[in-house]
């Protein structure tokens, strides 16, 4: 497994992400127009929806790189799985927390339950936070990893049915400030969204290889310490939930 | 199939030799009955109420035997008995799957009637055959779902939490259809005779698809 | 004339449990018909080797042939032509001894004529009705042998085949799992001694690595002592 390197152009992508961040909330704080209902809090809309949208593909991402497990049996695929989701987990928890400051923001109450996006975005952080527990209490590294893979895949196909499925049950949608490629938005208000999106989207990917690097390199370490030390001479890893 | 037929044959007679799973569901399911009842301070309930708290009563005794279903097989050898015979695993799948259906199905066979009996403010005659067929489907999706969680979580130090855990969201689109597609079959005016095509034709969607999801995945759950 | 293969044939066969080492380059080679007696103190990666040839858990590396079939990938292949007397005696508690051999016979496509004779074998038909939770580990042993030999396996793969035998129940079983039975055997035991009188090859295994592989009059005393210490 050294053969990969997730260091590599790691700073230029740190810096790259950084700078569209930046771009993006000057854009956010100082180009597009305040909205003439909902006032500045509904700004936080160029951070909610981004953080939500990527969380989801982080998810979706994370089955993907599951299926890759069980193709494989190689668990350098495990480990990418494992941190896609444990990332994609965190930013979808911030997207609920921004979300419901929106909603508190557009609707005066802190949760609506006839939003489908949010109600179906709370069905899917539950399920995922299984994902974690889950690995935890399974203390063979190998089944750890195969089980979560399977569960990775079984959870992430059932991402967008959920969608649908809630999208359903709504008798009546809530008048929506934008459609998912922020179709009807005014001009500066989508360039504000698109680039907010593409910069916690660059803000994911590098979390993830930054995350990967260290858990690449922790093992190598580990590695190394067991040849040149010899197996006797290592402390048995803890049990944890990630993988090793 | 023919190993299916063996194992299923195993799992009903192992169940009515120890009536460890269909009778503690059907008892839960009466409890949650009685504690609707006072929970919500009314004799009778109509319409999508009822509805809900049917299928929630359902799918929380749904859950006993999720938890139970593979624990023989991990406490007695079975996993090893059945994957040192020279048998197509994913048999194992279509064998609890069966299981699980069938003791749904014994379940609802009290628990339904009981629930006519208890809460439902309208008769349960007229709407009897279309809530059949809602609940038929959501069984099937029940079954499917449920044996892939317990497959799952019974592996773990933890299966009796894992299990809802994971079930239990996982299960929350058949709820909303089994909920939604029972509601206008129980309104006390104005009911509707058959339940809403949409609504069976999500279950029977979601139910498809889980079921092609678990035959993919289920083999590995059972190699070591 | 083609040769037949091996019975059994490991080449450098490693097994993990994550970072522990259960199994690492073991080398041995059983012709058909003989004994392999597996030594080593408890954790010594017997019950894995057992495990890994019952097709029931995956090499890590190196190859695992069984009758010339590589496993993992040939498992549905070997699983016909192999018996695994384990630790559990893999039947239901709440069954009786009848319905789990009848379940057993069922999956592997054997006529259930074959239940009543294995049973009588071991002398347990009368006990056979009774669930096997009433049992004595004895006896629940008897049809754990029964179990293991339904199918009339080739290879059979005994992990402390006497266990809670007495001596008559172990005369009993020696024609369905003693060298009589004319089948490869695979075969672990707590009492390295008897293990050593059965076998024509002793695979002596510590910490998961081949200490010793040879005929059994080969292990001398000094090397049995060393093996246990």
């Amino acid at each position: 497994m050294p053969s990969t390197t997730y260091g590599k152009g790691l700073r230029g992508l740190s810096l790259a992400t950084l700078a569209i961040i930046a771009l993006a909330l000057a854009l956010v704080f100082f180009y597009a127009p305040l909205d003439a209902d909902q006032g500045f809090v509904q700004k936080i809309f160029y951070i909610h929806v981004p953080l939500a949208i990527v969380s989801l593909c982080g998810f979706i991402f994370g089955a993907v790189l599951a299926a890759g497990y069980l193709r494989t049996g190689e668990r350098k695929w495990d480990m990418r799985s494992y941190v896609a989701i444990h990332m994609a987990l965190i930013f979808g928890i911030g997207g609920l927390i921004t979300g419901s400051i929106w909603a508190k923001a557009s609707w005066g109450h802190w949760w609506v339950w006839n939003e489908p996006t949010l109600v179906s975005f709370l069905i899917v952080l539950l399920l995922f936070a299984t994902y974690q527990p889950l690995r935890f209490s399974i203390e063979d590294p190998e089944r750890q990893s195969r089980y979560a893979s399977v569960f990775a895949i079984v959870a992430g196909a059932f991402v967008p049915l959920n969608f649908i499925a809630v999208r359903l049950a709504q008798e009546f949608v809530h008048p929506r400030v934008l459609t998912l490629g922020g179709g009807n938005l005014p001009g500066s208000m989508r360039l504000t969204f698109l680039i907010s999106l593409v910069g916690i989207a660059l803000l994911y990917v590098t979390l993830w290889k930054y995350e990967m690097a260290a858990k690449n390199a922790r093992s190598q370490v580990r590695r190394l310490r067991r040849t040149l030390l010899g197996d006797d001479n290592i402390r048995p890893a803890g049990r944890s939930a990630a993988p090793s | 199939m023919r190993t299916a037929l063996i194992l299923l044959r195993k799992d009903l007679r192992l169940e009515l030799r120890t009536m460890e799973t269909v009778p503690a569901m059907i008892l839960f399911a009466l409890v949650t009955f009685v504690i609707f009842h006072f929970g919500l301070n009314r004799a009778t309930i109509d319409g999508q109420l009822a509805a809900g708290v049917l299928t929630a009563t359902l799918l929380f005794a749904a859950m006993l035997g999720i938890n139970r279903l593979f624990v023989a097989e991990r406490e007695q050898g079975g996993f090893d008995a059945f994957l040192l015979a020279p048998v197509d695993r994913s048999a194992m799948l279509l064998a609890k799957a069966a299981a699980l259906f069938l003791f749904l199905a014994a379940l609802e066979v009290i628990a339904v009637p009981a629930f006519g009996l208890f809460l439902l403010g309208p008769s349960l005659g007229p709407p009897l055959p279309g809530l059949i067929a809602v609940l038929a489907l959501a069984d099937l999706g029940l079954a499917v779902i449920g044996t892939l969680v317990s497959g799952i979580a019974v592996q773990t130090r933890a299966r009796d939490l894992i299990g809802p855990m994971m079930g239990l969201p996982l299960l929350i689109p058949a709820l909303i259809a089994t909920a939604r597609g029972a509601g206008p079959l129980l309104r006390t005016v104005h009911a509707s005779s058959a339940p809403p095509g949409k609504w069976l034709a999500i279950l029977a969607l979601y139910d498809l698809v889980f079921a092609l999801l678990a035959y993919a995945v289920f083999d590995f759950l059972l190699e070591d | 004339m083609v040769e037949e293969p091996p019975a059994i044939e490991l080449r450098g066969l490693a097994r993990y449990f994550g970072e522990r080492v259960a199994l690492s380059g073991v080398s041995v080679r059983v012709r058909p018909g003989a004994t392999l007696a597996v030594l080593g103190r408890n954790g010594a990666g017997k019950s894995t080797l057992l495990r890994i040839l019952a097709t029931l858990l995956r090499p890590h590396a190196g190859e695992v042939a069984v009758f010339g079939e590589a496993l993992p990938r040939r498992g549905f292949a070997v699983r016909a032509r192999l018996g695994l007397l384990a630790h559990e005696p893999l039947l239901y508690r709440e069954l009786t001894g009848r319905e789990n051999l009848e379940y057993h016979a069922r999956l592997h496509g054997v006529a259930l004529g074959r239940v009543q004779r294995v049973l009588e074998a071991v002398e347990m038909e009368r006990r056979a009705e009774e669930p096997i939770r009433l049992l004595s580990r004895g006896m629940v042993q008897r049809l754990a042998v029964c179990r293991a030999v339904l199918h009339e396996p080739q290879l059979l793969l005994l992990d402390e085949p006497r266990a809670n035998l007495d001596p008559v129940a172990s005369e009993l079983v020696e024609p369905l799992i003693g060298r009589e039975s004319g089948r490869t055997r695979v075969l672990t035991s707590h009492d390295p001694r008897a293990a050593l009188a059965e076998a024509d090859l002793v695979l002596a295994l510590k910490d998961g690595r081949a200490a010793f592989v040879g005929a059994p009059t080969e292990l001398g005393d000094a090397k049995l002592r060393d093996l246990y210490a």
